[in-house]
């Protein structure tokens, strides 16, 4: 479990994050949604280190990232995956090679046990036979299930994904959501995305925090995003016709939607 | 203005030297990058340093022969210049000034791709420190191969040299031969040597010092890779003026 308490977060003494408090739970997608430039990313980053806010507490599973050194923070890094937007993948590895590299750099196994959970995670996200190509050589799609894969390499207890679904079609979009999902059950992962995919929102969204100019203004699940009643959060997730439709339809269905009465 | 953002620049390139020099993650996997590293910066540059020595040996004895027409002058001044001219400035300076444009584009640019595509970011999130990951291999392959460059680049030279006097006659070559082995100075050779290995230091460490510092896109990179270029083209000369100063004097 992630616990976000109070996260005040400036660049150039504008303040991005205003005392943003939520908390992302273990063994289920956790979703961070809000319009451009509203801080979610921003947020994001604060999550895994890259940036440091100024005021708050980033408890991960009750041991606080910003009051820890630099060895601390290196250490619980080696129990985060992250995948990124643009899948980040070092263009001189082969697949395998992307894979192995956390492995390589920081776990004690032989090279055949290596070359073995390689296999393994490449295999987990459907990409048995691509192991000997390089990223320039693979789909948007095959390269963030590569990203995956080298994310779970090393068996990670936190998951942090930044959209995902971004230039992906709209089926491999499900189909990677369909993967998160899957692993994160599976394997019991606290996994975070940041995402602006209304698909993945009402597909996977078992708890949402939806970023609202630098606020965390509202939190809840997929079901309970149809009646939120915060005319911000409804305005941007049911912006066009279609999520109006699907709403609608929600709504006059609640048990088809899961909506509690 | 300038003088702050200057400061500020090597602070930041301070820092980023400190974070740089550290003891590898894993031995195996930096030897093995070290290696790649001399290849491709060392090895690969190979051919461009020997066609571009045998060129300014060719060049330096046709001048030389030019300018030493006075009849009090000896013939084999002509292969003693030429000498001393690649010894001394061309095969560490020059060569370095050149291998800046070369090596330094392809640092900047590599680092700088590897930033604005997120791959040193995904580094840092996996614990690992990137600078050092990325940068000391590349370092560390220049300084040490920059003296078989810099051999290379001398023994090239004094072949150009030589063989200008066989293809034209603009000098006999038994007098050439002559001239480049009179009142030789050893420590010109050494001098030229330790030269290069600042300039390595400089080329490496500047290039990757902007590249792992852009922030934005293709342009950035783009910029990164001249800014690189210009800076220690400049530190390159800076240093020759300090080191002539103190090695020579």
């Amino acid at each position: 479990m992630i616990e976000v308490r109070n996260v005040v977060k400036s660049f150039d003494g504008v303040e991005i994050l205003h005392h943003v408090t939520t908390t992302f739970q273990a063994g289920i997608t956790n979703l961070i949604i809000g319009q451009s430039g509203s801080g979610k990313t921003v947020l994001m980053k604060s999550l895994v280190g890259l940036h440091r806010p100024e005021e708050g507490e980033i408890l991960f599973d009750g041991r606080d990232l910003l009051a820890m050194n630099r060895h601390q923070i290196k250490e619980l890094r080696k129990e985060i995956g992250m995948l990124f937007q643009g899948s980040a993948l070092f263009d001189s590895e082969t697949v395998l090679g992307n894979v192995m590299f956390p492995l390589v750099m920081f776990s004690k196994m032989s090279k055949a046990e290596m070359r073995d959970r390689a296999m393994f995670c490449i295999e987990r996200v459907n990409l048995k036979g691509a192991e000997g190509k390089y990223p320039s050589e693979l789909s948007g799609g095959m390269q963030k299930r590569v990203a995956i894969a080298r994310a779970i390499a090393l068996n990670p207890k936190y998951l942090f994904c930044d959209e995902p679904n971004s230039g992906l079609d709209p089926r491999t979009s499900i189909l990677i959501d369909e993967l998160l999902s899957d692993i994160t059950h599976e394997y019991g992962i606290t996994t975070v995305i940041n995402t602006h995919d209304m698909n993945s929102v009402l597909g996977i969204g078992e708890s949402i925090a939806f970023i609202n100019r630098g606020s965390c203004d509202w939190t809840g699940n997929m079901h309970q995003i149809y009646t939120s009643g915060n005319k911000a959060l409804e305005e941007f997730v049911f912006a066009t016709d279609l999520f109006r439709t699907v709403q609608k339809y929600a709504l006059q269905h609640p048990d088809e939607a899961g909506i509690e009465r | 203005m300038l003088l702050t953002e200057s400061l500020s620049t090597l602070g930041k390139f301070a820092l980023f030297i400190k974070r740089t020099i550290a003891i590898p993650e894993k031995w195996g996997v930096f030897f093995k990058r070290y290696v790649a590293e001399i290849m491709k910066l060392g090895v690969d540059s190979i051919p461009v340093v020997i066609v571009i020595s045998i060129f300014i040996g060719a060049v330096c004895a046709i001048q030389m022969q030019l300018n030493t027409t006075s009849p009090l002058m000896p013939r084999y001044t002509v292969g003693l210049a030429t000498r001393e001219v690649i010894l001394l400035e061309f095969s560490s300076s020059i060569m370095c000034l050149i291998l800046a444009g070369k090596v330094g584009s392809n640092i900047a640019s590599e680092i700088g791709t590897m930033r604005v595509t997120e791959q040193i970011d995904a580094l840092e999130i996996m614990g690992v420190n990137s600078a050092n990951y990325l940068v000391m291999p590349k370092m560390l392959a220049m300084v040490s191969f920059i003296p078989v460059l810099v051999i290379f680049s001398m023994s090239t030279g004094l072949l150009g040299g030589y063989l200008i006097s066989v293809i034209t006659g603009v000098i006999q070559p038994s007098t050439y031969v002559y001239g480049i082995q009179a009142m030789f100075v050893e420590w010109y050779v050494w001098y030229g040597l330790i030269k290069s290995l600042f300039f390595a230091f400089l080329i490496a460490s500047i290039a990757s010092f902007y590249g792992y510092h852009v922030s934005g896109g293709a342009l950035e990179v783009g910029k990164a890779s001249t800014k690189a270029v210009v800076t220690s083209s400049i530190m390159i000369l800076l240093a020759d003026v300090i080191l002539t100063k103190v090695l020579l004097q």
